[in-house]
């Protein structure tokens, strides 16, 4: 971003990568993802790199508000500074954030998951999904993430990315309102689980594996890690793939 | 005469003490913090009218859905009875509307009755899905004595009331097709007409049973008006302030503490002057005092019905977080101070609070922020929004929290991620393909 602005450029959208998007190695690979699909229908897009910073969204629900508004009104400070208008996220949490919660502290952007991105760019018939692998009668089943779904009402739009890859969509019996939690949301990610008789991911998997799944399909990083741990608790790695919106969407495309 | 001042004096007991009941709870309620909810009346009177009156979260289990249904139109339009059987408690008449109201009456009558029998069906369904198939939302650890008392007294309560209500109706048919006086011939009796042959036929017996039951359903009427307040029944009452009062933000939005902003823009920038926050003390909350009057009344209208408890992740997996159980302990602590109001006056510390003696941090520690317990009440009452405000009280007041939380806030903290990564390799990502 810094770069363009250099130029006097501004870019179309800013893509908010995310602390797991950044450094989580499997998030990164999602990331990597999202940009090809941006490079291929030619958004120009920006992100903030070195000067990007968490939202805050981990602090605020552990209760430290005071660290989540740090966080924000610094963030917001660059963001205003560039003077961004639109931003697409590459998670959840963050979107949630940035979009609900920021606009109180003075950031007022038009913000979008990269789920509904995939949905726009595919009813404008910018992205199809042709030129790359066949997703064709594979079974695939969507795990609706929390801050995707009840959070902010979004569950047509990563369904809208599996519906064109003419693959066997199966729904889990808790899905998109009445959807079950992976188990990672409310700064869950960053510590042990309470004691109990089951871990929560693994509640999840077990829903999901019993429809045999060929593909189980998220939108968050999260939920990525979470539902990965779940099926490598059952040695299923192999059989079963865990994939983001944006890396299937990117593989049919042969991106 | 007698009988006539006698009901006077129950009825005007009655609503006293009820008065005084309500009172106590608008106090309790107003122990809370102020919220604005004053904003867009009409999207808030199109969800009360959708979500409370037209019960549309119920829909989402068939089975309660339906019989609650019976109950809930039964309740409504069996008052239009009670209003009646009150006018002729007043002036010692005897079914004051048939005249008046002609064949309407008949289809009146005979509506109440089938509304009752249906009432019955929900109401014995209801017992006999807490008591004899032991549904698993209706147990719990906080589903101790007296809530699981408390569910039964209310059955059983409905199902005497009934009883005598179509018990009176069909003393009060044979009495009218005896010929007896006083007992004009009024009315339709579909379902009470079965029960006749149960009845004794000796003219005296009859009016003893109709007199009777007739005294017994509207004093039953009064008593049941006075335990809503000691009881989860309160929802019949506090659902449709409660949807008015909804939150209508998306549900990921948790608010922004005013307080807080005021202190961190005066650190990011030193000339600025803090607008006055109308907010108490401390942040988050410790005790009834600091929780919103919101919060309050969720706790009061809470059923414990368990919808939320029963897709709770966390209570799924065995957790000891139960979003219904945080309601009930916000409701009993509430209650409680009130009562040392009542006895020590206003200022009366007794050593308690919210956070500990009633809610463990090990509950608040489970919870995954998921919504799934908000999403599935179906008066919209928010658990989460308590949790979040106890949470806040021990990581900002306190600084307790749990280790790894420690960790991760630290992270955001020093490296602007919840992880121990520096700001710098941030763009990682774009080398390692």
């Amino acid at each position: 971003m810094a770069g363009m602005a250099a130029k006097g450029e501004s870019p179309e959208i800013l893509f908010w990568v995310g602390c797991a998007g950044s450094f989580d190695e499997r998030a990164q690979k999602i990331t990597r993802d999202i940009c090809k699909i941006l490079q291929h229908v030619g958004i120009k897009f920006a992100v903030l790199g070195t000067e990007e910073s968490c939202t805050g969204d981990p602090a605020k629900r552990a209760g430290n508000e005071f660290l989540f508004q740090m966080q924000a009104m610094s963030n917001i400070q660059v963001l205003n500074g560039y003077d961004i208008k639109k931003i697409v996220t590459g998670c959840p949490h963050c979107f949630n954030t940035l979009r609900n919660e920021y606009p109180g502290l003075g950031g007022n952007y038009e913000v979008i998951h990269h789920s509904q991105l995939i949905q726009q760019l595919i009813d404008e018939g910018k992205l199809k999904a042709e030129g790359g692998e066949s997703f064709k009668g594979k079974k695939i089943t969507f795990h609706d993430p929390c801050y995707l779904g009840r959070a902010n009402n979004v569950y047509e739009a990563p369904r809208k990315a599996l519906e064109i890859l003419d693959a066997d969509l199966v729904e889990m019996k808790r899905c998109k309102s009445n959807g079950l939690c992976c188990g990672a949301g409310g700064a869950q990610m960053f510590k042990e689980p309470e004691k109990g008789k089951k871990d929560i991911n693994i509640e999840r998997i077990d829903e999901a594996l019993a429809l045999k799944p060929n593909i189980v399909a998220s939108s968050c990083p999260f939920c990525m890690t979470m539902l990965s741990d779940g099926v490598k608790n059952y040695n299923k790695e192999e059989e079963v793939k865990v994939l983001d919106i944006a890396e299937i969407t990117a593989r049919a495309n042969g991106l | 005469m007698v009988l006539q001042i006698l009901f006077l004096i129950i009825a005007a007991a009655a609503i006293a003490l009820f008065s005084l009941n309500v009172r106590k709870i608008i106090r309790n309620i107003n122990l809370g913090r102020p919220l604005d909810r004053s904003d867009r009346p009409s999207e808030r009177l199109a969800i009360m009218l959708k979500v409370a009156f037209g019960q549309s979260k119920m829909a989402k289990r068939p089975v309660a859905f339906v019989l609650h249904l019976f109950v809930y139109i039964g309740f409504i339009i069996i008052n239009l009875e009670v209003l009646e059987i009150i006018i002729d408690g007043i002036f010692g008449t005897h079914r004051i509307f048939a005249a008046p109201l002609g064949g309407l009456y008949n289809v009146l009558i005979a509506s109440f009755e089938v509304l009752a029998a249906l009432v019955l069906i929900g109401v014995i369904v209801f017992f006999a899905r807490r008591n004899i198939v032991h549904v698993k939302r209706f147990s719990g650890i906080e589903m101790s004595k007296w809530p699981r008392s408390d569910a039964n007294i209310i059955l059983i309560v409905e199902v005497l009331l009934m009883s005598a209500f179509l018990t009176m109706n069909a003393a009060d048919y044979k009495l009218q097709q005896l010929g007896a006086s006083n007992y004009l011939s009024a009315g339709s009796f579909p379902v009470s007409s079965f029960l006749i042959p149960l009845l004794p036929d000796s003219e005296t017996a009859l009016i003893a049973i109709e007199r009777s039951c007739w005294w017994f359903h509207i004093i039953g009427i009064f008593a049941f008006l006075n335990y809503l307040p000691y009881s989860k029944h309160l929802h019949i009452v506090l659902a449709f302030p409660n949807t008015y009062y909804s939150n209508l933000e998306p549900k990921g939005e948790l608010t922004n503490m005013a307080s807080v902003s005021n202190e961190v823009k005066a650190m990011l920038d030193p000339t600025y002057t803090p607008e006055p926050v109308p907010e108490g003390g401390r942040f988050g909350a410790k005790d009834i005092g600091d929780l919103s009057w919101k919060n309050l009344m969720d706790a009061y209208t809470c059923t414990e019905c368990g919808r939320c408890t029963s897709v709770c992740p966390a209570n799924i997996t065995g957790k000891l977080l139960s979003p219904r159980k945080i309601m009930m302990d916000t409701r009993d602590r509430m209650e409680e101070i009130g009562k040392n109001i009542d006895k020590h006056g206003k200022d009366h510390q007794d050593g308690k609070s919210l956070l500990d003696s009633y809610i463990s941090r090990e509950e608040i520690w489970a919870c995954t922020t998921c919504n799934a317990c908000t999403e599935a009440c179906p008066v919209d009452i928010d658990p989460l929004s308590i949790i979040v405000e106890l949470r806040r009280f021990a990581v900002m007041e306190e600084s307790q929290a749990p280790a790894s939380i420690n960790t991760m806030l630290s992270n955001v903290e020093n490296n602007g991620a919840p992880w121990k990564y520096a700001a710098v390799d941030r763009m990682n990502w774009a080398e390692n393909d």
